[in-house]
């Protein structure tokens, strides 16, 4: 059984090739561009987990992590952040997000933390 | 000279000009006329009651010595007039008792002049004229008997007047005298005249009797002011006065003169039996002492006032000026730190957006490169497969010290925003310390920690503390030579209760001159190559979040900075007793 990923970021390029590269390595994965197309699709999509990038245009990462929250209190939510400060992080934590990355990624970094908070 | 004073004034009130240079020339004069205000202020009316008091004084003690050299003048005029009168009236009662022919008996006018004697000092002689002048009778020491005065000025007159009193005069006795004479008409018709000698000294005696002190003086002067006693200073007996007498018709007047020598006198005048003038004579300078006394003390006093104020009003204006000076260069200096501050501000903010727009191409490479390197991983063997890989881990390592760098543009951004947490010490320097170990290795500068581990956490802004502790280590690193040693503490100082973090360096040190001058803002070692704002941002920040910075230096030897910061009650208490 293949853990699922929701993926969002508003940059498509990123999403693709970050998804393509999480199947690679047996995860199954569906994308969102926007906060609000995330919402929709994990009202449909039974995921495990969701790595949302935080700065997002319409929706902002914390709006949709609020979101996602009222829907389920449980998932998983791995956050991405640009800003190169732990602040932003720090503040999605405290608002129950599980961790946080900044970007770029390390692909395996990011495998290691979803792989702690799946099991 | 008063529209530049008032002018003075006004830059005194006004707020200097925001982007002023500095004028010394301003603040010199800006003192000056802080300087002559006060001395205005205090000196006029100072030297205007002063001048209304001598004034007023002088006035009154003008008014209070007159009195008594009137009062005195007219005592000696009574005295003399008693004197004068008592005697006459005696001479006429002598020549009203008696008749002529006892008169004309010598022995007869003997014994009447011992009665007279005895009972009025002064009398000289007593002798009797008949009509035609000659001296008929005589009582007295001198062989005068058979004298003709019938063409002496007393005959004349006492014929006219009936009484007569003289001037002094020699006559035929040799020696200053008076003569008082009376006329008596008989019954019978027949006329004859009574004649009594007086000696001058009973007048001398009379005018010695004042208590005169000091360079007065006191005489008799007849209606023509021919002296008829003794005078100090205005001419001899029987010559005339040297004083200018004015004209008495009556009474008793006092008048401020200047006699011939110059001297400034009180003079006063009485008539004395219509015949004679009394004149007192006393200087001013005599009555003034007291006077002159309290001028000069007066004056002393003044005089010290007005040095005191002086001396107070240069130092105060000194003072307010150097305030003012001092003000104003503190608030251009904060004026250029600020916009400094906001210089950087706005090259971090620059920065940060640069660099948030770079991570995210940055990103998709990141992730390209990663699948290309999955692909290739997980694809079977192929030519050049393993150079392929190779290069593509090169681009991976590459975006990863790209990373680094926008991380760290983004961090110097966060630098100019306060935000206190609770942080640990250790942790932060150790995070200043990563972007200097290269460097250090470089130059093979040991860099030793004694990090205690149980310090409390404290209450501070994270990114503003890396950048004091970034600002003191780049120092550090810049004072020791190659080989050098930097020592980083940390422990909780039990004087001040707050965590303590020192930054120790064998270094070259410090002299005295830079040490005054090392928290003020552009002073640089440096010699162009710094801003000289390093330490006075560090001090600035260390104060913003309650602590305390300090060092100490020895040349030679090296510095040590150390920092102390407050845990989060700490901070509350200082904070509170700040708004307090």
């Amino acid at each position: 059984m293949k853990n699922k990923v929701l993926l969002v970021d508003d940059e498509p390029e990123f999403v693709t090739t970050l998804a393509q590269r999480l199947r690679l390595r047996d995860y199954e994965v569906k994308t969102a561009m926007s906060g609000e197309e995330c919402l929709e699709i994990y009202s449909q999509f039974n995921c495990d987990i969701v790595i949302l990038d935080l700065m997002m245009p319409g929706m902002n990462g914390l709006d949709v992590l609020a979101g996602l929250k009222t829907e389920n209190k449980d998932i998983p939510v791995i956050l991405l952040t640009g800003h190169g400060s732990t602040k932003e992080g720090m503040e999605g934590m405290k608002q129950g997000a599980a961790d946080y990355l900044m970007k770029p990624l390390d692909i395996e970094e990011l495998t290691k933390k979803m792989d702690e908070l799946l099991n | 000279m008063k529209s530049r004073f008032i002018n003075n004034l006004f830059y005194f009130f006004k707020i200097p000009p925001e982007k002023g240079r500095k004028r010394p020339s301003r603040y010199i004069h800006m003192r000056r006329s802080i300087a002559v205000l006060f001395i205005m202020i205090t000196i006029i009316p100072l030297t205007v009651m002063a001048g209304i008091n001598y004034h007023q004084y002088r006035e009154t003690l003008k008014k209070e010595m007159k009195t008594p050299v009137y009062s005195l003048v007219n005592d000696i005029k009574y005295a003399f007039e008693i004197f004068i009168e008592e005697r006459l009236s005696t001479i006429k009662f002598i020549s009203n008792a008696y008749t002529y022919e006892e008169l004309e008996n010598n022995e007869v006018i003997k014994n009447i002049f011992r009665a007279l004697k005895s009972e009025f000092n002064g009398f000289v002689d007593l002798g009797m004229v008949n009509e035609e002048g000659v001296l008929v009778s005589y009582a007295g020491t001198y062989d005068l008997l058979g004298k003709d005065y019938s063409n002496q000025e007393s005959f004349k007159e006492v014929r006219v007047k009936g009484n007569y009193i003289s001037d002094v005069f020699m006559g035929y006795r040799k020696f200053p005298h008076i003569v008082y004479a009376t006329q008596r008409l008989a019954e019978d018709g027949d006329t004859w005249y009574l004649r009594a000698t007086i000696d001058t000294k009973k007048y001398e005696e009379l005018v010695n009797s004042i208590d005169l002190g000091p360079e007065s003086d006191a005489f008799l002067v007849n209606r023509k002011g021919v002296l008829q006693t003794a005078s100090r200073y205005y001419g001899n007996v029987m010559e005339k006065t040297t004083l200018d007498i004015p004209p008495v018709t009556h009474g008793t007047f006092v008048r401020e003169m200047k006699d011939n020598d110059g001297r400034e006198v009180l003079a006063g005048f009485s008539n004395v039996h219509t015949d004679y003038i009394f004149v007192l004579v006393k200087p001013k300078s005599v009555i003034l002492k007291s006077w002159y006394t309290l001028k000069s003390e007066m004056f002393f006093i003044l005089g010290i006032s007005i040095i005191i104020i002086v001396i107070a009003s240069i130092r105060l204006s000194n003072l307010v000026t150097n305030r003012i000076k001092m003000a104003e260069e503190r608030r251009e200096t904060a004026l250029k730190e600020l916009q400094h501050t906001q210089k950087l501000s706005s090259i971090g903010r620059l920065a940060a957006g640069v660099a948030h727009e770079i991570n995210n191409p940055l990103a998709i490479i990141n992730e390209k490169a990663g699948l290309m390197k999955d692909i290739i991983s997980f694809s079977k063997d192929f030519e050049h497969k393993k150079e392929f890989l190779q290069h593509n881990e090169t681009i991976i390592s590459s975006v990863s010290r790209c990373r680094s760098i926008t991380h760290r543009l983004l961090g110097f951004a966060k630098r100019f925003d306060i935000s206190f947490e609770k942080l640990d010490l250790n942790q932060t320097v150790k995070e200043v310390l990563a972007f200097l170990e290269k460097e250090a290795s470089y130059r093979h500068i040991e860099i030793i920690l004694n990090l205690n581990n149980n310090i409390p956490e404290v209450f501070s802004d994270k990114g503003q503390l890396q950048q004091v502790f970034l600002n003191i280590l780049t120092n550090a690193m810049g004072a020791v030579d190659k080989g050098g040693r930097i020592e980083i503490s940390t422990y909780k100082d039990p004087k001040t209760k707050m965590t303590a973090i020192d930054f120790k360096d064998n270094g070259h040190g410090m002299n005295s001159e830079v040490k005054k001058h090392i928290f003020d803002p552009f002073f640089t070692t440096k010699n162009g190559q710094g801003t000289g704002l390093g330490l006075s941002i560090s001090y600035g920040i260390i104060k913003k979040l309650k602590g305390k910075i300090t060092f100490e230096s020895h040349e030679n030897k090296g510095t040590t900075f150390t920092i102390l910061l407050p845990e989060e009650e700490t901070y509350e208490s200082i904070a509170e007793e700040e708004e307090n």
